[in-house]
């Protein structure tokens, strides 16, 4: 264990920083109304990020800062798939915002604080570096979904999502103490260890129940969820699109980081919880999504069922099965950006598009769209060869090795019953009975980046193993 | 009876008395006042506790800056008092029965398990050169420095996030914007509405009921 203040390990958060603080001058003097030059330096700065997490791949694991920061395999590849998610996710926004009143440099801004936020939460390595990062990641959230202050709905999200994610702090933070009472360190590792040694008391399985609650909040699992659907329904969509995928990734790093780490020693204790928690959503999840007819709506209860498949693959409790649930929530990111992608695309400079009936008539006549939004809805419902299919495979897999055979059937079966709404929005498009073109009025790059996502769906569907072997390699499967 | 323990009973004391008159007191500027008390003699225990840097960022901190600006909040608002104490009669039964059930629960937290007194040994005092500021700074910047920069940084989005929420630049620009005009098209400009050559007016029922 090293205690010094060994820099060079947040050398990414450190240019980040520096790289923000450049873009908000830089974005003070810029007198261009589309804020070109301070996209080119975010994703920039995005990308130099990518190159310098790709040259700590497969670099030693390190704890510095006193026990504060750990650097390893999980938090290298946990940051590269939300630089790149992020940068997708900002080809996204700039679309969309282009022509609103969001079309503001702080919007880029925000995005890159909440990307700073989530690297710390990936690599801390002390309840409270953690918690600090999620506040990062959570405060630049609120701000950017009350960005567009004129709006009542975003205003009415941004209060909810902040009062709300006010209470799951509050639920962590006071799991955090009770454990701190018990223990005497906020420090993981230590943490770890004080359990290696000493019997588990009462103080600290109620301070692990309120850790469970705060994460469970956090994910919007069941019965935890209210607020989600109302959050990503209310705020722009550029931003749905970012909140629903990328600080998932982040939010499986603290789940690994708070829950296995710190509590491996009484797994029994927290997984039973969590499959509580996640047969719940998986069920929930599904059966609500039946019956929305906004299709934002229906994306957002399909999350509460996709976190509820992501955290059955942590309930088995192996490294194996972690890996699996980190495939999942990273190719989750990856096909929720695409399926708000959607709504993205088809929302024109003035209304922005709601309902599953607006894509009516996209098969006629824009048959590329169609497809590719079909491909999309195809991948969510977890058919093959398409790439949602093999994150599922592999968490059912681990299900029933360990012996949760009842589960991965009850899973398997909602998972029938979401194929259903999935194929109605694939319905809608192909074979609703209409004469009226839906108007695509989105600019070219727009057109450019949703084909890319959606063709990367197919191409990562067929070559499965090229994130897997990464999120195996995280938990030291491979090397 | 030392003189340390004397001291220490007679803030707790204060403390205590301002604590029950924040709530107790009928006019919230009192009752803003009282919380003012409370938090001075609460330094005063800190002070005990050879905390100096908190007691004295308490004074400054709440005293000095968070409750004259909760005093300017109370005396700009216009409450209506009467009826914010309606039904204390009737609901204080039900309150007192909570209030002596939480004291219960702490009282037994304190004396048996894992949070007593017992299990902790009382703080050793220190020596005379002993400074706390240089002891918080000592670890703030070694063992807590990422935390303490991170939350420098959350306060710098606080900052950004404020300034974003609120400014809307100057108002009485009317500036061109190129891109929304080239951005214009026929379908969102104009509507196109099918009528027929010839309209006949149509026979208007109210005229024939005057007729009539």
């Amino acid at each position: 264990m090293n205690d010094s203040m060994n820099f060079s390990l947040i050398t990414s958060e450190i240019f980040l920083l520096i790289a923000l603080c450049v873009i908000m001058i830089v974005d003070l003097f810029q007198r261009d109304k589309e804020r070109k030059l301070t996209f080119t330096l975010t994703q920039l700065s995005l990308f130099v990020l990518f190159v310098l997490g790709f040259n700590d791949l497969n670099a030693p694991k390190e704890i510095a800062f006193n026990g504060h920061w750990i650097a390893d395999q999980l938090a290298v590849v946990l940051k590269l798939a939300i630089y790149t998610i992020t940068f997708i996710a900002l080809f996204y926004a700039r679309a969309f915002i282009n022509h609103r009143s969001l079309m503001r440099g702080e919007y880029y801004l925000l995005t890159l604080f909440a990307v700073l936020g989530m690297m710390i939460m990936v690599s801390g390595n002390s309840f409270l570096t953690i918690y600090l990062g999620l506040e990062l990641l959570s405060l630049s959230l609120y701000a950017l979904i009350a960005l567009q202050r004129d709006s009542k709905l975003a205003s009415e999200s941004a209060v909810k999502y902040f009062v709300m994610g006010g209470l799951a702090s509050g639920f962590l933070l006071y799991g955090i103490s009770l454990v701190y009472g018990a223990t005497g360190s906020i420090i993981i590792s230590s943490v770890s260890d004080y359990y290696a040694t000493n019997q588990v008391n009462l103080i600290s399985q109620f301070g692990l129940v309120f850790i469970v609650i705060g994460l469970a909040f956090k994910f919007g699992a069941v019965p935890f969820h209210m607020w989600l659907p109302d959050i990503y329904h209310g705020s722009p969509s550029s931003i749905t699109a970012f909140i629903a995928s990328v600080p998932k990734i982040a939010a499986f790093g603290m789940l690994i980081r708070l829950l296995v780490e710190a509590f491996g020693q009484f797994i029994s204790d927290w997984s039973e919880m969590i499959l509580i928690v996640a047969l719940l959503s998986v069920a929930f999840g599904n059966v609500i999504a039946l019956a929305q007819r906004n299709l934002k709506r229906l994306l957002a209860y399909s999350a509460i069922a996709h976190v509820g498949y992501f955290l059955l693959g942590v309930v088995p409790g192996t490294d194996a099965s972690y890996s699996a649930a980190m495939y999942y929530i990273i190719v989750y990111a990856l096909m929720t950006l695409a399926g708000f992608g959607i709504v993205i695309f088809m929302s024109t400079d003035k209304n922005e598009y709601q309902q599953i009936t607006d894509l009516q008539g996209l098969g006629k006549y824009h048959p590329w769209y169609g497809l590719m939004f079909s491909v999309v809805m195809v991948s969510m419902a977890g058919i093959p060869p398409f790439i949602g299919f093999w994150p599922k495979l592999e968490i059912f897999r681990h299900l029933i090795i360990n012996g949760f055979v009842l589960e991965a059937i009850i899973a398997i079966a909602f998972s029938v019953v979401g194929l259903f709404y999935y194929l109605q929005v694939i319905k809608e498009m192909f074979f609703a009975e209409t004469n009226e073109s839906p108007a695509i009025t989105s600019s070219r790059s727009l057109k450019i980046a949703i084909s890319i996502n959606c063709l990367l769906l197919i191409m990562l569907g067929i070559m499965p193993d090229s994130i897997y072997q990464y999120c195996l390699s995280a938990f030291g499967l491979i090397s | 009876m030392s003189f340390q323990v004397i001291v220490f009973y007679s803030f707790a004391a204060w403390l205590i008395f301002a604590a029950l008159m924040v709530i107790s007191s009928k006019h919230s500027v009192k009752a803003a006042l009282f919380l003012v008390l409370a938090f001075a003699s609460a330094s005063g225990i800190w002070m005990l506790l050879e905390a100096e840097f908190l007691a004295v960022s308490l004074i400054v901190v709440y005293v000095g800056a968070v409750m004259v600006l909760l005093l300017f909040v109370v005396m700009m608002l216009d409450v209506d008092y009467a009826a914010l104490r309606q039904g204390f009669v009737k609901k204080l039964p039900l309150a007192l029965i909570i209030a002596l059930g939480f004291f219960a629960i702490l009282y037994s937290f304190i004396t048996h398990g894992d949070f007593s007194g017992e299990a902790y040994a009382s703080p050793a005092p220190k020596p005379e050169d002993y400074s706390n500021i240089k002891e918080l700074g000592r670890v703030l910047y070694t063992d807590y420095v990422l935390a303490f920069e991170i939350a420098a940084v959350i306060l710098l989005v606080a900052i950004i996030a404020a300034i974003a929420l609120t400014f809307r630049g100057r108002r009485s620009r009317k500036a061109q914007v190129i891109s929304k005009q080239l951005a214009a098209n026929k379908k969102n400009r104009l509507k196109v509405l099918k009528m027929d050559a010839v309209k006949t007016a149509p026979k208007s029922e109210s005229n024939e009921e005057a007729e009539e």
